[in-house]
């Protein structure tokens, strides 16, 4: 039962999510007074490109590498109950000490924030960081729990009945941000 | 994807798919085990009800472990040993259970069939954690998975049986779980204690276990039940021992890179010497720690809201 989507518009060229990026990398620099304790998390399945992408940048400004995790928020999920088929699991790989990092979480589109709770609830079970800061390449609107992102790239407005589509050239083959409407 | 089945009645049922979906979703809960905190809220509100009418240390210890992983409420029920249950008392059981509204019902019975029969009585979801000399799906799933992540795959590894394959629904299960999967099976024991027509499962039969040792990628012990030798079902357990028991004198003849594996409890000096059970070749402590795993992977599938099951009567 899977829904039709006509792309609308392009929201992010190639040449834009590239900028976008170094601004975000900038930002998190600056407002950490450098990457002292720094460690990046990005959220299944973009928000891993995405964050590989920031760590490459952050590196590229300051010369550090920093320790990059993969989560995948799928066990603590909210809506199973609601749910015809049980989403596939993949691993989650943190493979550092989060205990007293600066954890910086990132995701491609922030909407509802239930991801969000989800990833939060999950990295607090791997120990107790210093800080948890949420960098999204899209905010699209529509919050229903009280999240906000602390570095976001483009914010824009959004009807619910659309949809944000990221595409990485990772997974995708092109960079690309479109707005998309349902056809059926 | 997701199960046909809103059970785990058995591997038989299961086509390689299923099989392994179920394989694939165990690998980021046995990688959850290195956390420091071992628990995920997946399950969180559901009830389980361990349902035992067989003494079972390790399978039910696995399978509360996993439910408590999963953030499940657990009720364990463990009925006595000694006495036959008859039909009606395990429906009325059953349907007692369905008043505590259990979403899943893990059951172990002595009679094949007692969990189809649960199933077919209320709605819970029934995994099958052992019935009569029928299956033992979660054992198999649970093998299956150890066999993969050591060899890198399950097709065309030469796997041996070895000793009484009549009575064991291990090995059935088993036999079901590895052909399914491309695996080339070979039964192992003392005429007494292979079935007649277990060829007719597609698996080749052997009463000399040093002879098919030398292609043998897996090599899986059964445990040998001392009451057996009572039954007249072979002479001696030491003389079990010298041509079913695998030593190190035995293993000499293998593949280096040969697994051994066993279900547990094991008779060290009888199936298993205990140099073996303890080398390098044996996996069966890592069984155990796959087979919590692998349940948590059964229960997550089956676990989608009771409200989205199809078919329920």
């Amino acid at each position: 039962m899977t829904n039709l989507y006509r792309t609308k518009k392009v929201i992010m060229t190639k040449a834009e999510i590239a900028i976008a990026i170094k601004r975000l990398a900038l930002e998190i620099v600056e407002k950490n007074h450098g990457t002292k304790d720094l460690a990046i998390i990005g959220i299944r399945t973009r928000g891993v490109f995405l964050a590989e992408r920031l760590s490459a940048e952050i590196k590229k400004i300051s010369k550090k590498t920093m320790p990059i995790g993969v989560l995948d928020i799928t066990l603590y999920r909210d809506d199973f109950t609601s749910l015809s088929e049980m989403p596939v699991v993949k691993e989650t790989q943190i493979p550092f000490v989060i205990d007293d990092k600066k954890i910086i979480l990132v995701d491609d589109v922030l909407f509802t924030g239930r991801t969000i709770r989800a990833a939060l609830d999950e990295i607090i079970d791997f120990g107790r960081p210093q800080s948890i800061q949420l960098a999204v390449l899209i905010d699209r609107g529509h919050r229903e729990l009280p999240i906000q992102a602390d570095f976001v790239a483009k914010t824009f407005k959004t009807a619910l009945t659309e949809m944000i589509s990221v595409n990485f050239q990772e997974i995708d083959n092109n960079d690309q941000v479109t707005l998309n409407d349902k056809v059926s | 994807m997701k199960l046909k089945d809103r059970n785990l009645l058995g591997i038989e049922t299961l086509d390689p798919a299923e099989i392994d979906l179920i394989l694939n979703t165990a690998v980021p809960f046995k990688q959850m085990f290195t956390r420091s905190v071992k628990k995920v809220p997946t399950l969180r509100g559901k009830t389980v009800v361990n349902l035992f009418y067989e003494p079972s240390t390790r399978t039910r210890a696995s399978f509360e472990l996993a439910e408590k992983r999963l953030s499940a409420d657990v009720l364990n029920i463990s009925v006595a040993t000694s006495s036959v249950v008859k039909g009606e008392s395990l429906i009325d059981t059953a349907k007692t259970i369905e008043a505590m509204k259990a979403d899943f019902v893990v059951i172990r019975h002595s009679m094949a069939g007692a969990p189809h029969l649960l199933a077919r009585t209320i709605n819970a979801s029934i995994i099958n954690a052992g019935d009569g000399m029928h299956e033992h799906p979660t054992q198999a799933l649970l093998d299956l998975f150890t066999i993969r992540e050591k060899k890198g795959r399950i097709e065309k590894l030469n796997v041996v049986i070895v000793g009484d394959i009549l009575h064991s629904r291990v090995a059935r299960s088993n036999i079901w779980g590895l052909n399914k999967m491309g695996a080339k099976v070979t039964v192992v024991g003392p005429v007494t204690l292979i079935p007649s027509h277990i060829e007719d499962l597609k698996v080749k039969v052997s009463h000399k276990l040093e002879e098919v040792l030398p292609e043998a990628d897996v090599i899986y012990v059964l445990r040998m039940q001392r009451e057996r030798q009572k039954q007249h079902l072979f002479p001696s357990l030491r003389e079990y021992s010298e041509l079913y028991g695998v030593d190190m004198d035995k293993l000499a003849k293998c593949k280096k890179d040969v697994i051994v594996m066993h279900p547990g409890p094991m008779n060290r000096g009888i199936e298993i010497s205990s140099e073996v059970a303890d080398s390098s070749y044996s996996v069966i402590t890592e069984q155990v720690t796959n087979g919590i795993a692998v349940r948590m992977a059964v229960l997550y599938l089956l676990g989608g809201g009771a409200e989205n099951v199809e078919g329920a009567e």
